[in-house]
Formats: C-alpha cells, sequence, structure tokens
C-alpha cells in the first residue's frame, strides 16, 4: 500500500507545469488535492513516472461570481464552494452537491476541479457539471480552451484531454430564472460513496405549470447524462405534478451497472425514488425564485 | 523546472521545527511515524478510508495518508502528540475531547482513536459554541472514521460531552 517510485516536480507557474508535463510525456500526471489519485497510486492501480503537483501554481484558488456563472479555479477544495454564500446564489447546486462529497477531511484537501478531471461517474461534481450545462478550460502549451461537458467525459476515469495539459477552471452557469434544483444521494454510510444520487432542476412558467424537469445521477451510468423528463410532467402545476411518472420516466432511461454495494436493479428502483422525491423539492423552491 | 525523486523538507510539528529528507513519494503518515518518528498516528488501511491516520495540517484535519510528506513542506501538522495543551506550570492538560473519550469510555482497542480525536477536535473547535451541539453535526464530524471494536454510541456520546465541555470553556 505504498506508491510506486515516481518522480516529483511542484512548479511555481502554469507555463513551467506545461513544460514539465511536455518533457515528461504522457505518464507524467497532474496532481492537485490528491484525494483520488493518491489512493489509486496506493493501491498501485496507476503508476505515473511523473507526478506534477499544481500546489504551488498561483491563480488557480479563485471562486469567481457573476450573472452568467461560477468559475471555480482549479485549486479550490470542496469545502471552499461548501461555505460560499456568492456562489450558491447564483447556482445553489454547488453547496448542495459539494455537501455530499466524502468527509470534512477528504474535502478540505479534494478540489472540485480535480473531481471533475478524474471523471468518476460515482463523482458528484462531474455530474453538477452536466446539470448545469457547463466547461471546464483546458491549458496546453499551444494555449487554453473551453471544452463542453458533453465533449470532456468518455468513459469511466477518462476524458477527451491527452498529452500535455492541465484543466485550470471548471464554469458553472448560472441557474435560471422561475428555477428549483435539489440533490439527494444514498449512501450505505454517511459521506460514503453514493449508491445511487440525483441533482435535478425544476423550471416553472409564471403561473407555476412545469416548463422543464432535468435530472442527472451519481453512480450510473459510466459518464454524466443529463436526462430530460419534461415530457412526465410539462403543463402540469408545481403543487400537484405527477413526480411519480417522472421517476417512472427516468427508469426507462437509465442503465446502471450491478456491483457489490447494489444490484442494478435496485440502483434503478433508487433512481425512480430519488427523482420523484427531488424534483417535488426543486419545484417548491422554483416557486420562491 | 527539476523532477526530484528525495526531498529535503521543512515542517513545524507539534509547535517543533523538525527538517527531515524523504522519497518523494514518502506518505505524510509514513514521515510522522518513521522518519519523525511519532508513532501516535495510525496506520490502518491507507487508502482515504478509515480515517485513523487524521492529522491537522495548517489547523485543518486531512487524512495523512493522502498527502505526501513533500506537500507538508513549510506547513504546520499536529498530530495526537501535539493535542494535550499546557498546564501553564510545566505539565500538559488533557484537550477536552481527550478528556471526554475517558470519560465515556469511547475506546477499546483505541487503535482508531487518535484519528478520532483529531477529526473531533478540529470538527468541535470549528463550530459556533454557542449554540448546542445537534445529532447532525456529531455524524457530520464523527462520519469519516471507522471503529471496529465500539459500535460508535459512545464515541458519539463523547462527542456531544466534549462539545459540552468547550462550550462551558468559551464562556
Amino acid at each position: 500500500m505504498k506508491p510506486a517510485p515516481f518522480g516529483y516536480a511542484d512548479p511555481t507557474s502554469l507555463d513551467e507545469a506545461l513544460s514539465v508535463l511536455e518533457s515528461e510525456g504522457e505518464s507524467a500526471k497532474v496532481m492537485a488535492g490528491g484525494q483520488s489519485l493518491l489512493p489509486l497510486l496506493s493501491m498501485r492501480l496507476a503508476s505515473p513516472t511523473t507526478l506534477v503537483d499544481i500546489n504551488r501554481v498561483p491563480g488557480l484558488d479563485a471562486v469567481v461570481v457573476g450573472d452568467d456563472g461560477v468559475r471555480v479555479g482549479a485549486l479550490v477544495r470542496h469545502v471552499g464552494l461548501l461555505h460560499h454564500a456568492g456562489a450558491a446564489a447564483v447556482q445553489p447546486l454547488l453547496a448542495r452537491a459539494t455537501a455530499n462529497v466524502a468527509h470534512p477531511a477528504i474535502r478540505n484537501r479534494g478540489t472540485t476541479v480535480g473531481s471533475i478531471a478524474h471523471a468518476d461517474p460515482s463523482g458528484e461534481m462531474t455530474s453538477v457539471l452536466a446539470l448545469t450545462g457547463g466547461s471546464v478550460t483546458v491549458a496546453t502549451p499551444a494555449g487554453s480552451s473551453a471544452v463542453d461537458w458533453a465533449d470532456f467525459f468518455i468513459g469511466p476515469l477518462e476524458t477527451s484531454v491527452h498529452g500535455p495539459a492541465v484543466v485550470i477552471d471548471a464554469f458553472f452557469p448560472a441557474l435560471p430564472a422561475r428555477t428549483g434544483t435539489a440533490f439527494e444521494e444514498i449512501s450505505r454510510r454517511k459521506g460514503d460513496y453514493a449508491v445511487c444520487g440525483a441533482g435535478v432542476t425544476v423550471t416553472l412558467d409564471h403561473d407555476s405549470r412545469v416548463t422543464s424537469a432535468r435530472a442527472s445521477y451519481i453512480s450510473v451510468g459510466l459518464v454524466p447524462e443529463v436526462h430530460d423528463l419534461t415530457e412526465a410532467v410539462v403543463g402540469q402545476s408545481a403543487d400537484t405534478a405527477d413526480w411519480a411518472a417522472a421517476g417512472a420516466l427516468a427508469r426507462t432511461l437509465v442503465d446502471p451497472d450491478g456491483d457489490l454495494h447494489a444490484s442494478a436493479d435496485y440502483r434503478r428502483l433508487l433512481v425512480g425514488v430519488l427523482t420523484e422525491r427531488t424534483l417535488a423539492r426543486a419545484a417548491q423552491e422554483a416557486q420562491n425564485r | 523546472m527539476s523532477v526530484s525523486t528525495e526531498r529535503t523538507i521543512s515542517v513545524t510539528v507539534n509547535g517543533v521545527p523538525r527538517e527531515t529528507t524523504v522519497p518523494v513519494r514518502r506518505l505524510l503518515s509514513d514521515a510522522l511515524r518513521h522518519d519523525l518518528e511519532l508513532t501516535g498516528t495510525h496506520v490502518g488501511c491507507e487508502h482515504g478510508v478509515c480515517g485513523a491516520c487524521t492529522v491537522l495540517v495548517d489547523g485543518q484535519p486531512v487524512r495523512s495518508c493522502l498527502v505526501l510528506a513533500v506537500q507538508v513542506d513549510g506547513k504546520a501538522v499536529t498530530t495526537v502528540e501535539g493535542l494535550a495543551r499546557d498546564d501553564g506550570r510545566g505539565g500538559e492538560v488533557l484537550h477536552p475531547v481527550q478528556t471526554a473519550f475517558r470519560e465515556c469510555h469511547a475506546l477499546q482497542c483505541g487503535f482508531c482513536t487518535p484519528g478520532f480525536l483529531m477529526t473531533m477536535a478540529a470538527g468541535l473547535e470549528a463550530r459556533d459554541q454557542s449554540t448546542e451541539i445537534t445529532e447532525d453535526e456529531v455524524d457530520e464530524i464523527v462520519g469519516g472514521n471507522l471503529c471496529r471494536c465500539t459500535g460508535y454510541a459512545n464515541i458519539k456520546k463523547a462527542c456531544r460531552h466534549a462539545a459540552g465541555l468547550m462550550r462551558e470553556e468559551a464562556q
């Protein structure tokens, strides 16, 4: 349970980080919080030749809140989003989802952008990036570019980013008007990986009738997906909408795997239950926004 | 930018400046135990699940098996050996969480105890001392640590008791 030998660099600028990544080649790995990477190293599921620790790179630790959304730097720890009132006002899913990320000791160290770049389908923030229609900024020696969430996640623990590159921030668009959100997980122990989790948004018109209902799930499927459940509840009143019908629809749309902790059928059941619960809560919240 | 396989780091451990040379792959948990000979920090699962190795880095609880020793260069680390406080007469008094663990019988074999103590001390010190602790807060504080002996009832009791002691101190 010790990492295999590797070389270590802790550059003090982004250019320096990119140049080390370029010279060390494909088997170099970027580390921010390390809360997912170090277990992989200790279990020797990964053995990069070089770790490029970006913790000393300046300018990556900011949460920038604008009217259009929240930009989260690569060194912002989960705890930094959990208690960020400004970010929560623009996009409430950030604090709500972060509260479900592991335990305080992990949240103090682990970064939101790192967990997105890690692309674990049981991670909360990957689904939140998808549900909010977000993107990441990828810096390479040739320059920086935005990559939409849908083009970023390729498979479990796999993204479209290869070669010398650092994900320097993630952008979560603001929540639209008359829209509410909810986030809930079922886990075997508090703070443990979710057996199943759901993040949802519900948008209402000015007569409090549903115009949109969308969901993204945790620990369900290989990559984050957004499911449009609007057809099950469109035009219905926020107070009396048939959320169970939306839950039933969701169960037909997902394709969960079974594992030691839950069968695929049980996960599908949880998708229905969590969808019904969270949509009802999000609709109530939407009426007050 | 040079890539190194060994580094000399300076760390303030329990208030004492220490310097040691470590291979870069050395986990903080191992550096504390092997290089600095502070064996109070226990190593359980070594992949971030059990919480036994929790220490404070710049006052924040972190799992020392999920941090490289080189990453705490220039930082302050507090281990369970540094939890008791100076009594002002050349001795030490137990931290309220240590007192509470003793009074509530919150340990049996004691292996997980250092991690619980560090997590709980930081969690309770960070909370608003003007309010009584809630069950949710207790679950949030102890939820990341595993104990295979006690069944948690007495650990949670100790958490509530320590919270009370710390509230009294604050008033």
